[in-house]
């Protein structure tokens, strides 16, 4: 992208200060609710809204919740298989997409793929459901519990993965796969030398967000969820629906405190490796004569 | 020379087959078994069976009442036309904020924008249930935004316009519902236009000021005519989820606010009345289905043009 | 990758055969029965426009396409039936497609790892690619590191480092710039016939198939017009098409008014032609004649050549180009036709030089022409 200053609206300056407080503001409007979060989950009053004082008892507590920790030890679980199952699939859809341009049933395919994005939860969770609890009369399986949760969770994840793998492959120069052939390598190894270690990292950012969306899940979880399975979501769903609660504040600012490290770190880490490819790039072309 | 064919099509039916497989058992068939429920009976714990074998012939039960029920009883075309109301309300503010917001995100200067990416991301990462919850404190008394608006009074105007039950009460109310709405998916708006922005051939705007364009109206005859997939894969993204909504209505909405999201809900963990609840989602199907066509196409096409 | 000799003495010469062959894409014939003999160590070159069907036939070399009918036979075998990654046959990609995550080092290796070699006898040869082209220093690096041209030279070496029976270019010189065409033009020559691989190279660029390719293969709309060395298919076309597409050139169409065995005349429209070669064909006939710009002297004084009054014209100078080394004058003749004539700048400053508006004459010898009936 050139570096130019359009003038884009009424004039150069303008433009820039009223782009400025827009984004300004867009970002504080994203970010207040979560700042609101962390600052209240150290407020020590039994009223939510009115601060009191600096206080860490709801961290405290928060180890002895047997409710919420159980919650989050299940979430994690469903969330991994989740984020697993959904690379495996979305990976082989995707491809399914990008390398067939033609076969029967695509338009229906594609779009069984990428609805769920869209879809309202409520239809999906139900429609799961009811079609689980027919095989359950039919068959005497599955029992609701984690395992139907998993099914509505990886449902959910697989049209995520798809997008994302589906984006970098599109991307990638098919050359490079016919160059692979060429010299000798069969289909497979094809996918594995050269395919593979070039989507690689679309595949961690599938996984990264279908984990996510699995562990955030509420609706799905509640239609598939059974007796003993009850996620953290979940448990989060139920307290906030009573009222406001401190406890959930003191989660929240857990899982906020653990997903801005990690997402600054990776842009870090990520930022860092391009300014090294472009500088090495830059250097390879005054390198040669 | 056979070998190679064998190998390619079983590589090929797999790569397809699995992913297709599971899609049409786990998606497909299930909205089937909707619009079967739809017709059956209740049973005590769980649905009766519509095919039964009665005095040694197959009996059909089928049992429209659902359906007649749905027409009859006016709650539920409010809640419906209550939903797109609010679905369609949410896309608007979530375009009119989103849009400029991805454009100064697009024409900012190139080292920061992955930055700038990277902050939108951020919270969407971060729990959406908690966020929602947070806008619970946030509107309540004395929280934050209530704060400011009540001194400013602006909560006057808001009783004004019937958005808010009465000065004061922020909570529960459509103002907390669109505000809760528009805040969740105001990212999923912003992602698809930011791509689709950035993208854009800046020198289409030079040579439209080389012709004799203002800016302003470069804007609006070469811009904003480009991104139009952006917009309405973005409207798409968020309306279409918007209808069905359910947890946003639930922690923010209030009395006022009839979500059909919450409708299904209710006949099925309430009411227990699962023919009812699957009616209701059938219906929503519909309502859904003409956006849904066109989300669909419209990804069509762009994959189309990305090959 | 056994080679097998073949009983026919005529086929032993021919390294690659390929037989009628027809690509078909649902009506579309890209390639339209196309026969070609390429012996044992030429640089053969299918040279045309977009859309010629080349890169087609040079997929299908490749294995990428299959041919819907017709056969390719590579030193006795067949091809047919056989995926990419069988065939004795390298390809050196437009794009060179190196494999980004690897250095070059394992992409030239790469190859050589798929066959089950060694890992010393991979050393050894990859050392060998490495000087071969003279990027020793550079093994460890990866593609992003390098320039447009030394990646070029990575291309190269990975596609021979296996020794390939048949090594296919697809516009090998498209990506660089003028100055480096021309220098790696000659580079690629050399280490190509240094290493004595058979190639066949796809381009759309006259000047890269003439200078590097000993035979030349002229493709339009899937078919072959013309093949043969590069002199043969400037000095000789076969058809109006190919004496266009090559170069430039001035095409008189006119009818054959004398028809002898050692000589024809053609009665063109502003001029007449006598030709010092019989042809096959009547009086009354319409044919072309073609003479390229460079076979035209031109002068002010009438010119008294042997075969006067043909051979010559009289016109006004309507354009010139100067192009330092030599100049093109267009000349207008007396029916509004343009003549295009190309004059060495022999001298550094001349005091009659030839301007706009100047009348002057052209002429050639009865050598200069060819008689196109296609």
């Amino acid at each position: 992208m050139s570096d130019k200053r359009i003038t884009t609206l009424f004039g150069a300056s303008f433009a820039r200060g009223f782009g400025r407080s827009w984004l300004g503001a867009g970002y504080l409007f994203l970010y207040l609710p979560i700042i609101a979060l962390v600052v209240y989950s150290f407020n020590d009053s039994p009223i939510p809204n009115l601060w009191k004082g600096f206080t860490l008892k709801w961290y405290v507590k928060l180890a002895s919740d047997g409710e919420m920790l159980g919650g989050l030890w299940l979430s994690l679980k469903i969330a991994f298989f989740t984020a697993c199952s959904s690379l495996v699939l979305g990976t082989l859809a995707a491809f399914a997409l990008v390398k067939y341009r033609r076969f029967s049933g695509r338009t229906l395919f594609s779009g069984m793929v990428t609805a769920p994005l869209v879809m309202p939860e409520v239809i999906i969770g139900l429609s799961l459901l009811l079609m689980l609890v027919s095989v359950q009369k039919a068959l005497g399986f599955p029992e609701k519990g984690a395992m139907t949760i998993w099914f509505g969770h990886l449902l959910l994840g697989m049209a995520y993965a798809t997008v994302v793998v589906q984006a970098r492959l599109q991307g990638l120069n098919p050359q490079l796969e016919e160059a692979a052939m060429d010299l000798g390598a069969k289909p497979f190894q094809v996918f594995m030398l050269v395919t593979l270690p070039m989507i690689a990292q679309a595949l961690m950012s599938a996984w990264l967000l279908t984990f996510t969306l699995s562990l955030d899940d509420v609706v799905l979880s509640a239609f598939l969820n059974g007796p003993g399975s009850t996620t953290m979501p979940l448990v989060i769903f139920s307290r906030a629906r009573l009222g406001l609660n401190p406890s959930v504040n003191a989660v929240a600012t857990l899982i906020i405190t653990l997903v801005a490290i990690g997402t600054v770190v990776a842009s870090v880490l990520i930022a860092r490796a391009e300014r090294e490819r472009t500088k090495a790039i830059a250097q390879a072309q005054r390198d040669d004569s | 020379m056979k070998r190679l064919f064998d190998w390619v099509k079983r590589g090929r039916t797999a790569v397809i087959g699995v992913p297709y497989l599971w899609l049409v058992v786990f998606f497909l068939v299930p909205f089937l078994v909707v619009l079967k429920y739809s017709v059956s009976e209740m049973g005590t714990v769980s649905v009766n069976d519509i095919l039964t074998f009665k005095d040694g012939a197959l009996q059909l039960t089928l049992r429209g009442n659902t359906y007649f029920s749905l027409t009859q009883d006016d709650l539920y075309w409010k809640t419906y036309w209550s939903s797109i109301k609010y679905a369609a309300i949410t896309t608007v503010f979530c375009l009119a904020i989103g849009y400029p917001f991805s454009y100064f995100m697009a024409r900012a200067k190139a080292t920061i924008q992955p930055a700038l990416l990277m902050l939108v991301m951020l919270p969407f990462w971060t729990s959406f249930l908690l966020r929602v919850y947070a806008w619970k404190g946030l509107l309540d008394e004395n929280g934050w935004v209530w704060q400011v608006l009540t001194t400013l009074h602006l909560d006057q105007s808001l009783a004004y316009f019937d958005v808010i039950s009465a000065p004061g009460k922020l909570m529960n109310t459509p103002f907390s519902l669109v505000i809760g709405m528009v805040y969740t998916y105001l990212p999923f708006m912003i992602l698809p236009l930011y791509s689709n922005l950035a993208k854009m051939d800046l020198r289409l705007l030079e040579a439209a000021s080389d012709l004799g364009a203002t800016p302003w109206k470069a804007f609006w005859l070469i811009t904003v005519p480009l991104s139009k997939a952006g917009i309405i894969a973005g409207s798409m993204l968020v309306f279409i989820p918007c209808v069905g909504e359910f947890v946003i209505p639930e922690l923010l909405g209030g009395p006022q606010t009839l979500m059909i999201g919450r409708v299904l809900w209710d006949e099925f963990f309430s009411n227990n009345d699962w023919p009812m609840a699957s009616t209701v989602a059938v219906v929503m199907i519909l309502l859904i289905i003409v956006p849904l066509a066109v989300f669909n196409r419209y990804q069509a096409e762009a994959q189309e043009k990305a090959a | 990758m056994a080679a097998t000799s073949t009983d026919n003495p005529a086929a032993a010469a021919t390294y690659l055969q390929i037989r009628d062959v027809v690509k078909d894409f649902s009506g579309y014939k890209a390639v339209n029965h196309v026969s070609l003999d390429i012996a044992k160590g030429e640089i053969f070159a299918l040279l045309g426009s977009s859309g010629c069907g080349k890169t087609t036939l040079l997929r299908m070399l490749a294995g990428f396409e299959t041919p819907t009918a017709g056969s390719i036979v590579l030193n006795g075998q067949d091809l047919a039936g056989m995926p990419p990654y069988e065939r004795p046959i390298n390809m050196m990609f437009q794009s060179y497609a190196l494999f980004p995550h690897l250095t070059v080092w394992d992409n030239i290796a790469f190859g050589l790892r798929r066959d089950g070699m060694p890992k010393d006898q991979v050393a050894e040869r990859v050392e060998a690619m490495l000087k071969l082209v003279q990027l020793g220093k550079f093994a460890k690096r990866k593609p992003h590191q390098l320039s447009g041209g030394q990646q070029q030279r990575v291309a190269l070496a990975r596609s021979l480092a296996k020794r390939p029976q048949l090594m296919l270019l697809d516009e090998p010189l498209g990506a660089l710039d003028k100055k480096l065409r021309e220098e790696t033009q000659i580079e690629l020559v050399n280490i190509i016939e240094e290493v004595g691989v058979t190639c066949v190279m796809v381009t759309h660029d006259q000047e890269e198939a003439m200078t590097m390719a000993s035979r030349i293969a002229v493709m339009s709309e899937g078919r072959i017009l013309q093949v043969g060395a590069p002199s043969d298919i400037y000095e000789t076309p076969a058809t109006r098409f190919v004496a266009d597409f090559i170069g430039n050139v001035n095409m008189m169409d006119g009818t054959l008014s004398c028809d002898f065995p050692d000589h024809v005349i053609v009665e063109c429209t502003d001029c007449s032609h006598y030709v010092g070669h019989g042809i096959t064909g009547t009086e009354g006939m319409t044919v072309s004649v073609a003479v390229r710009p460079e076979k035209i002297a031109l002068q002010r004084e009438m010119p008294a050549n042997e075969q006067a009054p043909h051979n010559r014209v009289q016109g006004t100078i309507k354009d010139l180009a100067y192009f330092g080394s030599f100049t093109v004058y267009h000349l207008a003749l007396a029916s509004g036709a343009m003549l295009k004539v190309s004059q060495s700048n022999v001298a550094r400053h001349r005091d009659d030089q030839l301007t706009w508006g100047d009348t002057a004459w052209a002429s050639w010898s009865p050598t200069a022409q060819v008689v196109l009936t296609q």
